[in-house]
């Protein structure tokens, strides 16, 4: 393993993991967004009211 | 929106049950074999570490802004009450045309699922070899490269044309046949409760398997001290090191001036990311107008990249050097590396019985996420064009891609038919629909107004290139992609359609399913223009 290749691989993978920890932990701290429920009703497209 | 009103808004509609559900679920339709197979392999055959170079830039200037593109479509067209990819292409298009073009979004999840059903019950096979130890691949491990080609051969039915129905059940179509009706037992039940809880659970015990291979792997360290060389160290510089094309090809660098390289990164993001499939579009069709679509489908882009960079890059190519040598790393084909090479690595490794149950049942996992969001895209097509209720759409839907795998299992020598879809079906037609996606975003529906609709209930901006980046520099790059391919390999594979039966034969299969595909989109647009004077006059 040369000195590049390390470079290349903890450059990838630290990105791609400090990408998806970032991703995630917006996700995961938005208010209720696990428990966000929708109605079949709950549909409002305003389009038949323009 | 004043141009298309929305269908008839007391039929009932799916939805998904969580924010975090449509993002495992689009993740586990992007992750599948070839993050974990397929890109090791190209990463190690085109330039090592260099290729993440044209990997990371084909992820950020095509990946993720026709991921985008699509999360937004999708979100658009559900507002009118159509989860389908012809429906949406219609209300976005506002032409019939768009309509018909929709058909790819049906094709490429219907034809493709026909064969992945069946390479997915090769991994359910296979971990139950593992766990039964039915894989005995002999103590001279000079024959075990033979064995475990044989031992495929003959699982697969690549021997001959109709060996696996010669009278007698053959164990992997009774395998086959399970896996079948599990996929079709969760669409069936439908996308909150279905396909959303099976994702919720499968993605975090396929990362769990995942990881358990990965520490294996990884404390490895030399197996067998008399050959030195043959470590992890050097297996991870195998997969890692930036190194030139060809032994004499000067520095690593010159990688970057092969166009081919370029090509098989965009290659690998498309079908890693599952855009230009149809899924995303269908997928996103589900949600409010409100909901986020640009984090939740950079989330769901990043959980592909994780599986694929962090876990699959470091598992396969290392597993196979330290055992192998270069001769095993070196396979680079999904089939070669994953169903031949690697029994032979869990035939050396300490605990291989174990690990290899765990490595294909995480493949399966991986497989069966992928499956079955290529059926939720046809049955609310079926359900749409033709009125039909779920349970309707998933009887016809399942005879016609029993049919197909049947196909399939019938024309397995050398899995020529398999391999010669899966390089159209599922390799180009899937640049054409991008294509056409991009065309459709930026040109026709208009990509300010798509920015705009995409920043309703977003959390987060898209950034500021993403106009031009779609407009043209996403377009330039699936244009050359399709030049690319008709110039190196459109009269190869005409020679093959006129050299080979069963490639001939899998030609015609597919135009059966297109003409079909386009007979009910003829169906379902009389249908849904005749719903929508009917909202007009209402």
């Amino acid at each position: 393993m040369t000195s590049a290749g390390w470079i290349f691989m903890v450059c990838s993978i630290g990105g791609v993991l400090a990408l998806t920890a970032f991703c995630f932990y917006r996700v995961l701290t938005t208010p209720a967004a696990t428990t966000h429920m929708h109605a079949p009703l709950d549909i409002d497209t305003h389009d038949l009211n323009t | 929106m004043t141009e298309a009103p929305a269908l008839d808004p007391t039929r009932p509609r799916e939805q998904w049950g969580s924010r975090l559900g449509v993002i495992l679920a689009v993740a586990g339709s992007a992750v599948g074999l070839g993050n974990f197979l397929r890109f090791p392999g190209n990463a190690a055959a085109n330039g090592g570490g260099a290729f993440m170079i044209p990997y990371f830039a084909a992820l950020i200037f095509l990946g993720i802004p026709i991921c985008w593109a699509e999360w937004t479509m999708g979100k658009y067209g559900g507002q009118f009450g159509f989860n389908s990819c012809p429906a949406i292409f219609g209300v976005l298009g506002r032409r019939s045309i768009w309509r018909y073009l929709g058909v790819f979004g049906l094709l490429i999840p219907v034809v493709v699922y026909m064969y992945y059903v069946l390479i997915e019950s090769w991994c359910v096979g296979y971990a139950v070899s593992y766990a039964l130890d039915w894989i005995d691949l002999g103590a001279d491990p000079a024959l075990h490269a033979e064995k475990s080609v044989d031992y495929f051969n003959e699982f697969v039915g690549a021997n001959q044309d109709g060996l696996m129905l010669n009278g007698r059940p053959h164990i992997s179509v009774i395998v086959w046949l399970l896996v079948f009706a599990l996929n079709f037992y969760y669409v069936y039940r439908g996308l909150s409760k279905g396909v959303e809880k099976f994702c919720t659970w499968a993605m975090p015990v396929m990362a769990v398997c995942a990881i358990i291979v990965l520490v294996r792997v990884l404390t490895l360290g030399t197996p067998d001290p008399s050959k030195p060389e043959l470590s992890v160290m050097n297996g991870l510089g195998f997969m890692w090191n930036p190194k030139p094309m060809s032994a004499d090809g000067g520095t690593w660098m010159t990688v970057l001036a092969e166009p081919k390289v370029w090509m098989a990164a965009a290659g690998q993001i498309f079908f890693s990311l599952s855009v230009g499939f149809g899924v995303i579009i269908n997928y996103a069709s589900y949600l409010k107008r409100k909901d986020d679509v640009v984090l939740s489908g950079l989330t769901a882009s990043a959980t592909n990249e994780f599986f694929e960079v962090c876990l699959g890059g470091l598992i396969t190519i290392p597993a196979a050097f330290v055992f192998m040598g270069i001769a095993g790393a070196a396979k680079t084909g999904t089939f070669d590396l994953g169903f031949k090479t690697l029994p032979i690595v869990f035939e050396h490794m300490p605990g291989g019985r174990f690990f290899g149950c765990t490595w294909f049942f995480m493949l399966f996992l991986a497989a069966i996420t992928s499956s079955l969001s290529m059926l939720q895209p046809v049955i609310a097509f079926l359900e749409e064009a033709l009125g039909i209720g779920r349970r309707g759409s998933v009887a016809l839907l399942g005879l016609i891609t029993g049919m197909g795998s049947l196909f399939f299992i019938f024309f397995s020598k050398d899995l020529r038919a398999l391999n010669f879809v899966d390089d159209t079906v599922g390799g180009i037609t899937i640049v054409v629909l991008a294509a056409i996606q991009t065309i459709l975003f930026g040109w026709v529906f208009g990509a300010d107004r798509g920015i705009r609709f995409a920043h309703e209930g977003a959390q987060m901006r898209l950034p500021f290139f993403f106009k031009f980046m779609i407009k043209y520099v996403t377009l330039l790059y699936l244009l050359i992609m399709l030049g690319w391919w008709a110039w190196n390999d459109l009269g190869r594979y005409i020679d093959m359609v006129r050299a080979d039966n069963a490639i001939a034969l899998s030609v015609g299969l597919v135009v059966v399913v297109i003409v079909f595909l386009l007979l009910m989109i003829h169906i379902g647009g009389k249908r849904w223009q005749a719903e929508t004077r009917d909202a007009r006059r209402g």
